[in-house]
């Protein structure tokens, strides 16, 4: 495969063709996907595929448009570009557009960072399979009491992009990741538990199949028996994978876009204390071992460490040129999209929680009772980041004298993500790198309402 | 999109190595959409994708490959990598010569959005704009955005069908921020048709925009939710999202196979209460779920999936339909050409029963009515449900009081059928997205006013 040169190529020929007056930006992306499925033994579906496209930014007399293709076929980006140029005479200016220049780049030392594995290009297919397959087996084989396993499977993506502007600016990235999941079934019909296990890296190598067989197994058979519990208020310990789907909430409320359109609870409260003195939360998306890693933001800016909450205090929200340029902050180099289809956005990629000292036995034995929560449902339609409403169905186990006891099943919990933050105990040592755009580590919530019978 | 000729080749070159079945999927979508935001018009964005996938199924497997080119020899590129990921060997097949099926959508569609000038759609923008911010001070946000695409479908496979469909759709969006002593709250509202712009015939953008800002200025208002088990009535159209999640997921055929559904093995059986009807109906016209044929080139068709409270049926893609020796329903969906098919709902609905809302409210002693749910989430294996209930207001002593303010509704798919103790004479849909590993189709879900006797409130509030 090519160095992304190519790609980049192309990007530096739409941005070169800007008019007098224009900034013209070209994001070119190339995907290559494997996806299998397995099931009772056998392969349900093997897809592989590339995907390549191009979005074009053109601003114009202070006005910006947007315009995107998939496919990097000449008369297609051609024609493109046109659209976005056309696209651009109907929004109405706004005297903060404007392209990333060197200038906006700053003088930040940009991320070496090592996030691409050449050899997981070469896997074979059958390899591949093999691995789910063996995925599959597994689980089945980790404990009697699973009865099935509903989805078993591999995945694997390479993915390299280039930005190029005609202020001069531009970047190539590119990344490798890979994983393997499984889905796991418990019990029998009449009380069925499920439960999912994963593994994820840069290739083949970082892959740890017996160790996502056994989560899915036992995060299944764990919850068999499973009872709705009395409504009560009572101390909550997130597992790390809820962790990171509640940082991954903060981290949208913490963006540029949300805070300046009053769309975000952190509105107005930068230097005002958030949390409780012991959380630190951190977007660094130049640490090799987050998922999210990368060297260059959507924009073409070198990406940096960003301390948004520090001992509790708001510190920082994050920014894209536009957002950054409006609330007269330098960017800090948080452009995001959602592939070559979306103008940059404003997202963190590696959001994290600076680790406590307890382990996630010792945050436990800390409790005299708890509810652990394993997993959590409707999580976006229950968590509102503009009130900070926070209302989601859990599935976990009691937490008694230290350990984890009876499961638990049909009960939400509720409170404010302003209150959680506040409430906030302990912090495990248990930093574990997930893929998605955070970390996560054991959490310990002093208190929130539960709701069952 | 593809001539007939290469479509019978490039099929016959996925069959080379061996297999039962062959299919060349082939999509040409153009998108465009327009936003305002903070009192601006933000950007006009447009999409173009065109491209094809090839599907080989050989025994128990499937082989996919994907190109955005759609020459012959970019599609037999495609039909080689599928055939070589089923693996090959196995039966061999011949390719029975294409025959185009006659195209019979649902309805017609009049104003096609590559005709209507970008001025007019962005023009709307502002109108919902005014009139959100006219409502009150209080709406200190407003984000309102319009959508339309165009996709055009091909389906060709080996056993000689060869249909087309062409289908378009326009959505308008607006979310509102009011602040208030309390805070802030947020509310939307986005309606959407399988239709052109003559969506707009019949709404008007500033009747959206009051909708969103009313809603939003009513739960500034709005007091605690209670938790625990309690009764809960659902406004018409708005409770449709739970029956989607709820029961009609655990009624598609490949989850059923996979053993992952808690309605396996029950057709026959009474698994509702006998006030249930569900339909999944992709004949509806004009609704956000609607279409001609489905991405396998199957008609779409109105299934009766719930009786009277017993199941009769469940929902089939081609796949399922084949293993078990019986007829398609008209289910097999994709997001685009870069993804398989499976079993998708449409539109999902229960039908009317005989009582008067105002009634199911006034022989409510104490509960919720909830008069907007946002989105839900199901583990079809255990049925077990969650749903953001995003405008939702007391229930005392047989009337509406107080607004509450958002809380999830959490329960169990099969108890809440059971537990559906009233249905009202009226009815209404709402259009969303649908989500089932990775892939979002349109959908829409409706249903009368109804009572569900018991469902888990997840408030802050104590009783």
């Amino acid at each position: 495969m090519a160095d992304g040169r190519d790609l980049l190529d192309l990007a530096r020929r739409v941005a070169g063709g800007a008019r007098d007056g224009e900034q013209v930006e070209a994001y070119v992306a190339r995907t290559h996907d494997t996806e299998v499925r397995v099931f009772d033994g056998d392969v349900e579906s093997l897809s592989v595929a590339g995907v390549d496209g191009v979005g074009v930014r053109v601003i114009s007399g202070g006005r910006q448009g947007y315009a995107w293709a998939g496919s990097l076929d000449r008369d297609v980006v051609d024609e493109t570009m046109a659209e976005a140029r056309d696209n651009a005479a109907f929004g109405e200016p706004d005297e903060w557009y404007g392209l990333a220049s060197p200038a906006d780049a700053g003088e930040v030392d940009v991320a070496d960072l090592d996030v691409w594995r050449e050899d997981l290009l070469s896997v074979t297919a059958d390899e591949k399979v093999a691995i789910a397959l063996e995925l599959e087996r597994a689980t089945r084989a980790a404990d009697v009491r699973v009865r099935g396993v509903e989805h078993a499977g591999y995945d694997d993506s390479a993915i390299e992009a280039a930005v190029a502007n005609s202020l001069g600016l531009e970047s190539t990235t590119r990344r490798t990741l890979c994983s393997c999941s499984a889905f796991a079934l418990a019990g029998d019909d009449a009380a069925t538990q499920t439960g999912s296990g994963f593994s994820a890296g840069r290739t083949l190598a970082d892959l740890d199949v017996d160790d996502a067989a056994g989560d899915a197994a036992e995060r299944a058979v764990r919850l068999l028996g499973a009872a709705q519990p009395p409504s009560r208020r009572l101390p909550v310990v997130f597992d790390p994978l809820v962790t990171r789907s509640l940082l991954a909430i903060l981290g949208a409320a913490l963006g540029g876009e949300a805070v300046l359109k009053g769309r975000s609870m952190f509105v107005d409260r930068e230097g005002e204390e958030v949390a409780a003195p012991g959380v630190t939360l951190v977007d660094d998306p130049t640490l090799p071992e987050a998922f999210g890693a990368v060297s260059h933001d959507s924009e073409g800016v070198p990406t940096r460490r960003t301390e948004l909450i520090a001992g509790g205090r708001l510190a920082a929200i994050l920014h894209n040129v536009y957002t950054g340029r409006r609330a007269s902050a330098a960017t800090t180099g948080s452009a995001a999209r959602g592939g070559f289809k979306s103008a940059p956005g404003v997202a963190a990629r590696a959001l994290h929680l600076v680790p406590g000292s307890r382990s996630p036995a010792e945050i436990m034995a800390s409790v005299p009772e708890a509810l652990y929560v394993q997993s959590v449902s409707g999580l976006h339609s229950g968590t509102n980041p503009v009130s900070g409403d926070f209302s989601v169905g859990v599935e976990g186990l009691m937490v008694r004298d230290g350990a984890l006891a009876e499961p638990v099943r049909e009960i939400t919990i509720a409170s404010t993500l302003q209150r959680m933050l506040l409430d906030v105990d302990q912090v495990g040592s248990d930093l574990t790198w997930l893929p998605g755009g955070a970390a996560g580590m054991t959490l310990l919530v002093g208190d929130m309402m539960m709701s069952g019978a | 999109m593809i001539d007939e000729a290469v479509l019978q080749r490039t099929l016959a070159a996925a069959l080379e190595r061996g297999g039962d079945f062959a299919e060349v999927f082939a999509e040409d979508r153009r998108s465009s959409s327009a936003r305002l935001d903070d009192a601006k018009v933000e950007e006009l964005l447009s999409g173009r994708e065109r491209g094809a996938g090839v599907r080989v199924v050989r025994d128990e497997t499937t082989g996919y490959a994907h190109t955005a080119d759609l020459t012959e020899r970019g599609l037999s590129a495609a039909a080689e990598a599928a055939a070589a990921a089923a693996r090959g060997g196995g039966s061999t097949t011949n390719v029975v010569a294409l025959e185009e099926r006659p195209r019979r959508p649902p309805h017609e569609v009049r104003d096609l959005p590559e005709t209507i000038e970008k001025a007019r759609k962005a023009a709307l923008l502002e109108q919902a704009d005014n009139a959100a911010r006219s409502e009150a001070d209080a709406i200190r946000q407003v984000s309102v955005s319009y959508t339309d695409s165009r996709r055009r479908i091909l389906v060709a496979n080996s056993d000689g069908l060869l249909a087309r469909d062409d289908q378009v759709r326009t959505r308008f969006f607006v979310q509102c921020v009011a602040v208030g002593d309390t805070g802030m709250q947020t509310a939307m509202e986005a309606p959407g048709r399988t239709i052109g712009f003559e969506l707009f015939d019949d709404l008007d953008p500033a009747d959206v925009a009051r909708t969103a800002a009313t809603r939003a200025l009513t739960m500034l208002g709005a007091r605690p939710s209670p938790s625990g088990r309690m009764p809960v009535v659902l406004e018409r159209g708005a409770g449709g999202v739970l029956f989607h999640e709820a029961c009609g997921h655990g009624l598609e055929a490949d989850l059923v196979a996979k053993d992952a559904s808690v309605f396996r093995g029950r057709r026959g059986e009474e698994v509702a209460s006998p006030l249930v009807t569900l339909v999944d109906d992709g004949t509806l016209a004009r609704e956000w779920g609607a279409y001609a044929i489905d991405d396998e080139g199957e008609p779409a068709q109105r299934n009766v999936l719930i009786e009277g409270g017993v199941l009769t049926d469940y929902m089939w893609d081609r796949l399922r339909a084949r293993k078990e020796s019986r007829p398609q329903s008209g289910n097999g969906r994709r997001e685009t050409y870069q993804h398989l098919p499976m079993v998708r709902m449409t539109n999902t609905y229960l039908l009317p029963g005989d009582d008067d809302p105002a009634d199911i409210v006034r022989s409510t002693p104490h509960g919720i009515y909830c008069a907007q749910l946002g989105g839900g989430q199901v583990n079809t294996a255990t049925g077990d449900f969650v749903f953001g209930m995003t405008e939702a207001y007391l229930i005392e002593d047989g009337e509406i009081t107080e607004p509450v303010r958002a809380a999830n509704l959490i329960g169990n798919g099969p108890e809440t059928l059971r537990l559906v103790d009233a249905v009202g004479n009226d009815f209404g849909t709402w259009p969303g997205t649908c989500g089932k590993q990775g892939q979002g189709v349109p959908v829409s879900a409706g249903q009368p006013t109804l009572r569900v006797a018991e469902l888990t409130v997840g408030g802050t509030a104590d009783g």
